[in-house]
Formats: structure tokens, C-alpha cells, sequence
């Protein structure tokens, strides 16, 4: 791998626009409009293909112009349809922005007879060839797309900084921001406005399917870390800088492993943040699959062992037989934990043993009681119930129960009897 | 939408004009082969993309298309490495649409896992997949194009269809996938429909949710891979929901909104195809989506159920019926109280309701043409037949206002505003069983006394 200059030029801009997408991504992704930057990428076509027929040139004003119009009528139709029609949001936008797609292909190959205007060379910039369009400013030759995407940055960073709160109501509870006077289809359209406006000058200078990656996947990636929306929100940008940067060393590097030369980087940044999603999906401290079977795990555990406590208890008081025993794993791992032992091949209970298993069958008891005498449960399923809310009683719980049933002693079903509770 | 029918009018006519309808003579009487071919394809499947878009769309999954469709490049452009390592051209379709499809499948597996583990929105996990797996295909394709032996020319097409290379086999294939998704539909219509509507119910009947939802993903896999080479990959997407949505606004009948959805996607693929084949610079994909959306703007003003004249002519009914009521009983409660053969002023009127600029003067020309009321000097009066018709309706009214004093215990300060909501849409048998809960307490003809007095109104909308 040889790093360049131009490198660093690409990697750069690649980052800026990732920040820029990133950062709106999260207020589509809570309104649920996460689709809207793929609508929009295509959406824009017409656009871009009416600028260029009234100009005649392919200048980037009012190309760029022409774009954030399809873009922003792209939001303001799909509004519009679903409003009118009573039809739902996506189902909208995915009228809208197939039908634009469609006028802009006709559009363009219409004009196509006049002069070359490649479809895909118009929709999409490229990250590689930012680098070699530079402009001079103070004397250095900084690269337009850099400059472009620093601006649309800028922009972003200012109107959120300044609105987060009106788009963060809004964006949650609409009806509340409206009562609050603070105009949440303005706030709606304004944001609809910086989407298009983003989109686009992104398009032009690294590539369309950067920017729908970039404004779906590291707010998603950021929501299974977070719960709370301005952590989510540095956190996605931390996404958008970290699957530009992996991206670009993947687009060098792993085409080379198979024996290619290097690939587009914008698509192996989408890759990246594919690759961070999901190693967030499977890592994730609290929601991520591990976590969750971890937690499914500790929870079987727990109740394998109270079941098993529970026998051990009810076998030691003989109310039952003698031969019913937990299963070896599980008496095994009550060793481990120090709940029972085994002197000459008989099991008991250790104090701390007897002291768990209390509780778990005084709850039970309880629960019984509660069922039949409070609950109106026939005696004979009451049993069965209990088995399952022993193990999700808490201590406080169990204070009120024993408060609502006044005498806990007599189990309704013949079942154990506690010594004093 | 306007915008697009515009400009199919734009381009249609001066191509028309000069002199080309010999050549759309042609092409919609059939008589080429290879015209046959790609409009009886792209018509096929116009019907199984409604078909299916159907229940998509009512299940609100309407952009599960777009991240199939979307999903599909990278397996397109592995299977064109595949192809060229093992020595071929790497063009060879169906090894490409094999690419395509498994591609799409792993897409929707991705879906399903992803909803399972999380609870991310379902826009946000469409969007997942389908920027990363087109991201992927993008950089699969950025490292083709920089290949040596073989020129990746050509794969493009699958973004943006190239319906009139069709040739006879592909239109065949087409046929069958129509057909076997088609047969799907109908085999699974009850489940389907459970699905779309009440999933709870499904699963009470014990049917597998999960595979049944499994089985409508995979039709879309299988809609999208066929679509893909007829309209491109972004557009199949159009033909998955642009229909259904338009027949939406036709019926409320699940069964004739899936016919019909197929009829308006076998329609817009006929028409569009044909109308491409005519004119030599209209490529295929963009006039089909045109043809759809064409449908769908007139679906949305137009259609019988929920089109918006069709809603704003119901709306203006209702409102007419309501405030005809509204003065035919006023006009009866305040003559109640004037001597008998006084005129009723327009200003005692005003004074019991409340009246939106000239709605009153309206109102009472329409009952006057209806013979209902008279206009006579000074003011108005009742018609023997507008008598009857008030009595009638006054009568109902507080039949409506017992029921709620002394059935439903509304206070009776409340009652006039719930009667007058409701007795608007008071049916007969209603009527008739109140008739009989009440007559004990009031002789037949007579309407009974107003329960409370008929003051002037204190505030807006209130009588």
C-alpha cells in the first residue's frame, strides 16, 4: 500500500461529507425517514438534466441548483401525496422518487442527442478525481470538492447547533413542538431543504451511494449504542469518520488480497460502515446479540439453580421423595457457587444454600396464596404460576405479598410449609 | 406527477406530429416478433410486480423492493468475476440473473436477522442493507472495471434496463417467473391476506409467520431479478408500488385491489414498452415508470373510493345535507316560537346558530327551489311539506336528546352538541328503536318538547 498525497486529499473529503450526512442522518433515522437520501440520490436526476438543458453547460451552479430544487420537491411531493391521498410515508416516497428517476432518464436521453450527458457521469462524482480539481485560495491549492464539503459541513454543524433542540421535538413528538409554537413542518422542510442540499453536494464530489450509506447506517449503528439522542449523535459521527478511514485503507488493501488492483473508495466506505454496524449489532454492551444471550443465559441460570435450590430444600424437608434429584450439571454448579455439598453421598443444603432456597419457596407460597385468595385462581393452577413467578420476585415484592396475604402459612395446595417466614 | 405526464405529452406529440403513427399502428397491432416479445414480458410482469406490490404495500413494507433491488449488484458483479475466472465473457444472462438472485436472497436474510436482533425502525434496516450491499457492489464493480481481460461494458445496463434487447427466451423466462408468482398469490391469497391484515390472527390459526413471511420476501427477490433486465434495478422498484397504490384509490376489496393492481401493472408495461418501441429515443424502463405514475395521478384524483374529487365531492355532500338539516330545523324551532303565520327573520336565525358567511341565505334558496320553505314578507315560512320534513327531523333530534339524558347520563347542558353530531347520521332503525324506547313518554305524531329551552346561541357552532 502506498499512501499519497492524494490520499490524504480523498480520505479528507470523503470524512467531511461522511460528517455532514451522518450528523442529519440521525433526525431522518428518528423520524423514520431514513430512505430519504436514497430517494433523493435518485431523485435529483430530473434536476440535474433540466439545469443542463436550459443552460446548455454542464457548470456545477446551476447543476447544483437544479439538484437541491428535485430534492427539495422530492420532500415536499412525498408530503404531499401522502397527506392527500392518505397513503403511507414510504409508499410515497417510493412514488415520488421512481417517477423522478424515470422523467430524468427520459430527460437525459433526450438531451444525450445533443451533446454526451452520461447518466451516471452526471449522478455521480467520483472520490478519486477530487484531488485533481484544486482551487486557489491564500496561495494553496486546496481541492474544490474539499472546500464544498467543508462548506455543506459548516452549514449543518451551524443549523443544528443552533435548531437542535426545535429539530429534536420535532423530530420526536410533533404535536408537542407545535403546542410549544416552534413549527415543526418549517423545521420538517428546513431539514428536508439541508438533506437535499447535502445530498447533492456530495454527489457531485465523492459519489451517491456514500451519501445514502452515510445518512442511514452510522445513526442506526450509533441507536443500538445509545439510547439518548445527543450521544447517538457523536457517536454516529465517530461511525462516519472511523468507515471513511477503514474504508479507504479496504479499498487499497483488500481488492490486493484477490489478486485485483485497488477499488472505488466510496463503495468500500459503505462497506466499512456496513462492517461497523454489524460488529455493533453482534458487540453492542447492552443490546448487541452477545449481551443478549449473555443475559438469556444468566437469566436460565438463575432459574436452574433456584429450581434446583428449591428441590434440594423440599427434599430435605421430605415433602418429597428422596430420589428426586436435580440434575448432575446443576448440582455440580451448585458446588461451585458454594449453595450445597455432598458428605458420603448425601446432599445438603450450606447455609447460604438454605438461606436462597427460603426465599425462593417462601415466594412461592406467597404467590400461591396470593393467586387462589386474591386473584379468584383455581387452587390446582395456581401452583403452576407460582413455579414461574418465584423467580422474578424481588425482595420488595415479596414484602408487599407477604403484607396482602396476612397469614402465608398454609399453602392452599398441600404444598410446602415454611417454618416462620 | 404532473410533471411527468406533462412530459410524456411533451415528448409523445411532436414525435407524433411528425408522422409516426403508422409506426405506433404497428407496434400496438402486434405484427413484429420481437415487439410481441418484450411487450407480453414486460406486461407479465407488470402483473406479478402488482400482485405482490399488493400486499407489500399494505403491510407498509412498500420499500423492501428498493433494498432487494438494491442488494442485487453485488451478486450481479461476483458473478460476472465468477464467470470470467472460469474463462467465459462474464455476460452470460442467466448466470448473471443466478448472481443476482442469490444476492437479493442474502439481502433478505440480512433483513430478517437484523429485524430479529434489533428494534431498529424498518426504514432504517432497508436502508442498512441496501446502502451496504450496493456499496459493496460498487466496489466490486470499481475493481472490475480496472480489470485487463475482461471489459465489464455493458453491466450497467442492469441500473437502468434495457427493455428492448429482449430477446424471445427472455421474455419467456419472464413469462414463467409471472406465472409461478402469479400461482403463489392465489395458493397463499388467505394467508397473504392474514398477514397483511392481522397477523395476530395468522398466528392464532397456527400458521408459520415467519416462513409465510419468508415466502413473500422471496417473491420479491424473484419479481426484482426478472425486473431487473427489463426496467433496471431502480425502476422495478416503481412497477412494486406505484400500481397497488394507484388501485388503492379504486376499492377497499383486497381481492379486486390485487386484479386490479395487476391489470394497471400489466397496463403501464404494455403501453410503455409499445410507446418505447415507437419512438426510437425513449428508453423502455423510464416509460413504463411514466405510463404508472400517469395511472396513479389519475387514481389520485379519480378514484371511486378514496380519489380526491371523489373525497371532495363527498365531503361538499355531507356538508350541503348537514347545513340543509341544520336550517330546516332551525327555521322549525324558531317558528315554534313565533305566532303562527309570522314570517321567521333571518336575524332570529342568526340569533339560535351560528352561520358561516352566505351559508344560511344558501341554504334557505335550496330549500325554497325544494318547495320547503316560502320566502314571504318580512322573512320565511315553512311549506306544508318542509312543516312535515322538520317535524320529522326535529323530532328525531330529541328523540336523540332523551336517549342521551336518561340512557346515557350526559348532562343535558352537553346534549344538543352530541345530538346535532349525531343525528346526521342517525339511520331508520335507529330511529325506529328509539321511536319505540320513547313513544310511552310521547304520542306518535308530536314531536316531543325540547328538553331544554331554545335559547339565542352563546358560542360558535352551538345551537
Amino acid at each position: 500500500m502506498s499512501w499519497t498525497l492524494l490520499d490524504t486529499w480523498m480520505l479528507a473529503t470523503g470524512i467531511l461529507s461522511a460528517l455532514s450526512c451522518a450528523l442529519l442522518g440521525n433526525f431522518l433515522f428518528v423520524r423514520r425517514l431514513s430512505l430519504m437520501g436514497d430517494a433523493i440520490s435518485h431523485a435529483v436526476l430530473p434536476g440535474l438534466a433540466v439545469a443542463f438543458l436550459v443552460t446548455g453547460s454542464r457548470d456545477s451552479g446551476p447543476m447544483l441548483l437544479g439538484a437541491v430544487i428535485a430534492g427539495v420537491l422530492t420532500a415536499v411531493l412525498t408530503q404531499g401525496i401522502s397527506h392527500a391521498g392518505k397513503v403511507e410515508e414510504s409508499t410515497s416516497m417510493g412514488i415520488v422518487f421512481t417517477t423522478l428517476f424515470a422523467v430524468g432518464l427520459l430527460l437525459i436521453v433526450r438531451a444525450a442527442d445533443r451533446v454526451d450527458l452520461d447518466p451516471s457521469c452526471v449522478l455521480y462524482g467520483s472520490l478519486e478525481l477530487t484531488p485533481l480539481d484544486t482551487l486557489e485560495i491564500a496561495g494553496l491549492h486546496l481541492p474544490r470538492a474539499f472546500l464544498v464539503n467543508l462548506s455543506v459541513l459548516a452549514v449543518n454543524v451551524l443549523v443544528v447547533w443552533l435548531l437542535f433542540k426545535e429539530f429534536m421535538i420535532g423530530a420526536f413528538d410533533p404535536m408537542l413542538a407545535a403546542t410549544q409554537g416552534f413549527r415543526p413542518r418549517w423545521m420538517h422542510q428546513l431539514l428536508m431543504a439541508l438533506v437535499a442540499l447535502t445530498a447533492v453536494a456530495c454527489f457531485e464530489t465523492v459519489g451517491s451511494i456514500l451519501v445514502v450509506a452515510m445518512l442511514i447506517v452510522p445513526a442506526a449503528t450509533a441507536r443500538l449504542l445509545s439510547n439518548r439522542l445527543p450521544v447517538m449523535l457523536s457517536l454516529s459521527l465517530g461511525v462516519a469518520v472511523g468507515s471513511a478511514i477503514l474504508g479507504h485503507l479496504g479499498a487499497l488493501t483488500i481488492p490486493r488480497l484477490f489478486g485485483f488492483e485497488d477499488t472505488t473508495t466510496s463503495g468500500m466506505m459503505a462497506v466499512a460502515a456496513g462492517v461497523l454496524f454489524f460488529t455493533a449489532l453482534i458487540f453492542a454492551p447492552r443490546s448487541g446479540i452477545l449481551a443478549h444471550a449473555r443475559d438469556q443465559r444468566a437469566l436460565r441460570h438463575r432459574i436452574e439453580n433456584e429450581d434446583a435450590l428449591a428441590t434440594l430444600y423440599r427434599r430435605e424437608r421430605h415433602e418429597i421423595p428422596a430420589s428426586e434429584l436435580p440434575a448432575p450439571r446443576l448440582l455440580r454448579r451448585l458446588i461451585r457457587r458454594g449453595f450445597a455439598s455432598q458428605t458420603s453421598g448425601e446432599w445438603k443444603l450450606t447455609s447460604r444454600g438454605k438461606e436462597e432456597a427460603e426465599s425462593v419457596v417462601h415466594a412461592h407460597v406467597l404467590w400461591e396464596r396470593f393467586l387462589v385468595d386474591h386473584a379468584n385462581m383455581r387452587e390446582d393452577h395456581a401452583h403452576q404460576s407460582s413455579e414461574r413467578l418465584e423467580h422474578v420476585t424481588t425482595a420488595e415484592m415479596r414484602e408487599i405479598l407477604t403484607e396482602v396475604v396476612e397469614n402465608p402459612d398454609n399453602s392452599p395446595d398441600g404444598g410446602p410449609q415454611l417454618p416462620s417466614a | 406527477m404532473l410533471l411527468a405526464v406533462g412530459l410524456i405529452a411533451l415528448i409523445a406529440i411532436p414525435v407524433y406530429a411528425e408522422g409516426v403513427s403508422p409506426a405506433l399502428r404497428r407496434i400496438f397491432s402486434l405484427r413484429d416478433y420481437n415487439t410481441r416479445v418484450v411487450m407480453g414480458g414486460t406486461g407479465l410482469l407488470g402483473i406479478a410486480c402488482g400482485v405482490i406490490g399488493t400486499f407489500m404495500v399494505l403491510r407498509k413494507k412498500a420499500l423492501l423492493g428498493d433494498a432487494i433491488s438494491h442488494a442485487t449488484l453485488p451478486g450481479i458483479a461476483i458473478a460476472f468475476l465468477v464467470m470470467v475466472a472460469a474463462g467465459g465473457s462474464g455476460k452470460y444472462l442467466p448466470g448473471l440473473l443466478i448472481g443476482a438472485a442469490l444476492a437479493g436472497l442474502l439481502g433478505m436474510g440480512t433483513i430478517i436477522v437484523v429485524r430479529h436482533h434489533t428494534r431498529l425502525p424498518e426504514d432504517a434496516i432497508l436502508g442498512i442493507v441496501l446502502s451496504i450491499f450496493f456499496g459493496a457492489g460498487v466496489a466490486i464493480l470499481g475493481v472490475i472495471q480496472k480489470m485487463s481481460t475482461a471489459s465489464a461494458a455493458g453491466l450497467e445496463t442492469f441500473i437502468y434496463g434495457k427493455t428492448a434487447s429482449m430477446l424471445a427466451e427472455d421474455g419467456r423466462r419472464i413469462a414463467w417467473a409471472a406465472l409461478v408468482l402469479i400461482s403463489v398469490s392465489l395458493l397463499l391469497f388467505k394467508e397473504f391476506r392474514a398477514l397483511c391484515f392481522d397477523s395476530s390472527f395468522a398466528r392464532v390459526q397456527g400458521w408459520p409467520i415467519r416462513t409465510l413471511d419468508a415466502v413473500m420476501m422471496g417473491m420479491v427477490v424473484t419479481a426484482t431479478v426478472i425486473g431487473l433486465q427489463a426496467v433496471g434495478l431502480i425502476l422495478v422498484i416503481a412497477l412494486l408500488i406505484i400500481p397497488p397504490s394507484a388501485a388503492r384509490f379504486w376499492t377497499e376489496e383486497l381481492r379486486v385491489l390485487v386484479w386490479l393492481a395487476a391489470g394497471m401493472g400489466a397496463f403501464s408495461g404494455i403501453v410503455g414498452s409499445g410507446l418505447s418501441a415507437a419512438f426510437p429515443d425513449l428508453p423502455a424502463g423510464g416509460v413504463i415508470v411514466l405510463v404508472a405514475a400517469g395511472v396513479f395521478l389519475v387514481s389520485l384524483l379519480f378514484g371511486r373510493a378514496r380519489g380526491l374529487v371523489f373525497r371532495a365531492v363527498a365531503h361538499f355532500r355531507l356538508e350541503q345535507r348537514i347545513t340543509r338539516q341544520n336550517a330546516l330545523r332551525a327555521l322549525f324551532e324558531v317558528s315554534e316560537q313565533t305566532p303562527p303565520n309570522q314570517p321567521v327573520t333571518e336575524k332570529a336565525l342568526h340569533e339560535v346558530r351560528y352561520w358561516r358567511g352566505m351559508q344560511l341565505r344558501r341554504a334557505l334558496r335550496r330549500l325554497e327551489r325544494g318547495e320547503l320553505v316560502r320566502r314571504i314578507p318580512g322573512g320565511w315560512r315553512l311549506t306544508a311539506d318542509g312543516q312535515q320534513e322538520a317535524q320529522r327531523m326535529v323530532r328525531n333530534h330529541r328523540l336523540w336528546e332523551l336517549y342521551l339524558i336518561h340512557h346515557a347520563a350526559i348532562a343535558p347542558s352537553h346534549v344538543d352538541r352530541d345530538a346535532d353530531l349525531i343525528e346526521h347520521v342517525l339511520g331508520h332503525e335507529m330511529v325506529t328503536e328509539l321511536e319505540t324506547l320513547l313513544a310511552a313518554a310521547t304520542p306518535e305524531p308530536t314531536v316531543p318538547a325540547s328538553p331544554h329551552p331554545i335559547a339565542p346561541s352563546t358560542g360558535e357552532g352551538h345551537a
